[in-house]
């Protein structure tokens, strides 16, 4: 791998400032209306993603946990831009310069695809089963007119050895149904990757994997981080996953993010009740350890129109008047970068 | 012997397709003692779904139990007609099915498809005590009785995997085969459902079968654990002996690269490869292609399960305390 034909070398000088951030969101907010009625008005939305701010330093992946129906996966998707927020701005840093891609359109949106990419958690579902291999990885590359044909498949060769598909010409004309669930989702890593991108949302990547495979495809995405400047926002419901793949855990509640700080902190000290409630209903995979039974009232709810009050009030264990007095509470930091939403904290 | 309610010996299944024989289950052998609750841990296409399916002869038409026995108590149920194994079917080995939506029928009241269930065995004498039993057993699976009345979407996903809970304990059965009862739920709620399993299961002194990739489950809810790798059982023994002194190559495998919140974070290892294609599995050992201590005669001989004291049983020429 070593040979100069394949070596690590990006397509471009695309080392943005170390020193800058490399994502910046603020105010973000998805609301989806809920049409009723003669008139189709709408009375409801649902909050998806509900005032969210946070940033994503160069080179710091950053883990978002949740349960279904969290807000974690419109997230990802609002950073890509394939939905539009209804509010808030989404800048991300480049070696372009500073973008606000919350409002962008047409080819500056296209242009913007360049820098960030998506990986998809059904790689059953995310490529194409008329397309072969070759075509799946390069297509990024024909929508940003990036080189010729030869130098395309100089590329794609290049990108299928970095994901394990060795040797590429065997995988190139190959179609997805002649792969199994883990090479796969190696040559969705190899389409995300193809054209360069300093940012890559990678929604549930390995949930559909199993566990043998799955280590494989988690250390593959860790080592080309790594060497080809990367920096990930990796959503998942599974914590131990997260605790590998993230410096950084953002755990989100009904649209809100409640709790964010460095992966071990959060982990060994969460201080949301929350993500206290959600640390200790995780399987320990150890017959011998007893498990605490996790402190929560009740069963999620959906966001629609949510009351002025903490989201997590109904099911809290400690809720007391003023999370029912006061707005949802803001993410402050609660000391060493380590940030919660909560009163009583 | 008598204390078991199931013995599966040499269990053989094939699926017959087009391009060849796929070597499902391939002489699998277990028992499993009144009470207990049994783990079958392994990744797709291991198996563990065809044993249960087998175990319950609710096999697809192209499926061929080729060989071995199931006793439940003492009856072999591969011997077993259809029309006898209907009257088996649910009233002595019962089912929680992963998709729980699936499981029940979205046209009729939840309330109602238990009582069909339980008439459809003869343990309906009236429809007023039928219904006073149903409603007994939603309150022990966490369900307001009132629910009953209700349709399937009408419940979230929680109450419906316990609905159809309630349907596998109605005939009071002898086994229940729980196959992922909660993959598809959120952790809270999942947690919420195992306790409540496994609680019922205490008191009630059920036998159970936990069907599940995720080995953290796995060794929450059973006392023994059963490995499976490429339609063979390479690994049998208690909970804790599985986890903590693993004799197979690929359960320790399986052990070092699946990862926790808890403890110190250590470095996931990967196992190389991937899991053999059943329709040409690898002679000898099929686990010897990805074993980092195969040698000439794992590539040609078949290891048959053994015990190597402590109840544990591995199918293995280089087990792990040896190497």
């Amino acid at each position: 791998m070593s040979d100069g034909r394949w070596s690590l070398q990006k397509i471009a000088g695309d080392i943005p400032d170390q020193n800058m951030p490399l994502v910046q969101v603020s105010g973000l907010r998805k609301l989806y209306p809920l049409t009723t009625g003669l008139f189709q008005t709408s009375r409801s939305y649902i909050h998806a993603v509900d005032d969210i701010n946070f940033t994503i330093p160069h080179g710091e992946s950053l883990g978002l946990v949740g349960e279904s129906g969290s807000g974690k996966t419109t997230t990802g998707k609002l950073l890509v831009r394939l939905i539009d927020p209804t509010e808030g701005q989404i800048h991300i840093y480049t070696s372009g310069g500073d973008t606000e891609i919350a409002h962008l359109r047409g080819r500056e949106l296209k242009r913007f695809r360049r820098h960030v990419q998506m990986i998809f958690q059904d790689p059953y579902e995310s490529l194409n089963p008329r397309r072969t291999i070759f075509d799946t990885v390069a297509e990024p590359l024909v929508v940003q007119g990036i080189g010729d044909l030869a130098e395309r498949e100089r590329r794609v060769a290049e990108l299928l050895v970095w994901v394990g598909l060795i040797p590429p010409e065997t995988f190139m004309f190959r179609y997805p149904h002649e792969l199994s669930g883990g090479q796969r989702q190696r040559v969705a890593i190899a389409r995300a990757l193809v054209v360069n991108p300093t940012f890559v949302v990678a929604d549930e990547p390995t949930s559909m994997l199993d566990v043998s495979i799955r280590t494989g495809i988690m250390h593959l995405m860790q080592e080309l981080a790594e060497r080809l400047g990367v920096t990930y926002l990796y959503i998942t419901h599974d914590l131990a996953v997260a605790r590998y793949m993230s410096d950084r855990l953002a755990v989100m509640y009904l649209g809100k993010i409640v709790e964010m700080g460095d992966t071990e902190d959060v982990l060994a000290k969460p201080l949301h009740p929350y993500t206290r409630a959600l640390l200790s209903a995780v399987p320990i995979p150890d017959p011998a350890y007893k498990r605490g039974v996790p402190d929560i009232k009740g069963s999620i709810a959906q966001p629609i129109n949510p009351l002025p009050r903490c989201r997590f009030y109904d099911r809290c264990p400690i809720a007391a008047k003023i999370c029912a007095d006061n707005d949802h509470p803001p993410l402050l930091d609660k000391g060493g970068g380590h940030q919660a939403a909560c009163y009583l904290v | 012997m008598d204390d078991y309610v199931l013995r599966v010996d040499d269990l053989t299944m094939h699926y017959t397709t087009r391009a060849g024989d796929v070597w499902a289950v391939d002489n699998v052998s277990f028992a499993l003692k009144k009470g207990q609750a049994m783990g079958l841990v392994g990744e797709s296409g291991c198996g563990k779904t065809s044993i249960a399916t087998s175990l319950l002869r609710l096999l697809p038409d192209n499926a061929v139990i080729k060989g071995g026995h199931i006793y439940l108590n003492s009856t072999d149920l591969v011997a077993l007609e259809e029309e006898e194994m209907r009257k088996i079917r649910w009233r002595r080995i019962s089912m929680v099915f992963q998709a729980a939506m699936n499981a029940l029928n979205p046209v009729y009241k939840v309330g109602d498809q238990i009582i069909e269930a339980m008439e459809n065995h003869g343990l309906v004498t009236t429809n007023e005590t039928a219904r006073n039993d149903v409603a007994d057993l939603f309150r022990l699976v966490g369900l307001d009785p009132k629910l009953m009345e209700q349709y399937p979407h009408e419940y979230s996903g929680g109450m419906r995997q316990r609905a159809v809970i309630a349907m596998a304990l109605s005939c009071n059965p002898d086994l229940i085969i729980a196959d992922e009862p909660t993959t598809a739920l959120d952790v809270i709620v999942q947690d919420n459902l195992l306790r409540e399993m496994m609680e019922l299961q205490h008191k009630l002194h059920m036998s159970m079968i936990y069907i599940s990739h995720d080995i953290a489950v796995i060794a929450e809810v059973s006392d023994r654990i059963g490995v499976m790798y490429a339609g063979r059982l390479v690994e049998l023994a208690s909970a804790v002996e599985v986890f903590h002194h693993p004799l197979h190559p690929y359960t320790a495998g399986l052990m070092s690269a699946f990862p926790s919140i808890i403890g110190p974070k250590r470095a996931l290892k990967t196992l190389p490869g991937e899991p053999p294609d059943l329709l040409h599995p690898p002679r000898g050992c099929r686990f010897h292609p990805r074993c980092p201590y195969a040698t000439d005669i794992c590539k040609q001989e078949v290891p048959v399960l053994k015990d190597l004291g402590n109840d544990h049983y591995v199918a293995c020429y280089h087990p792990m305390e040896a190497n």
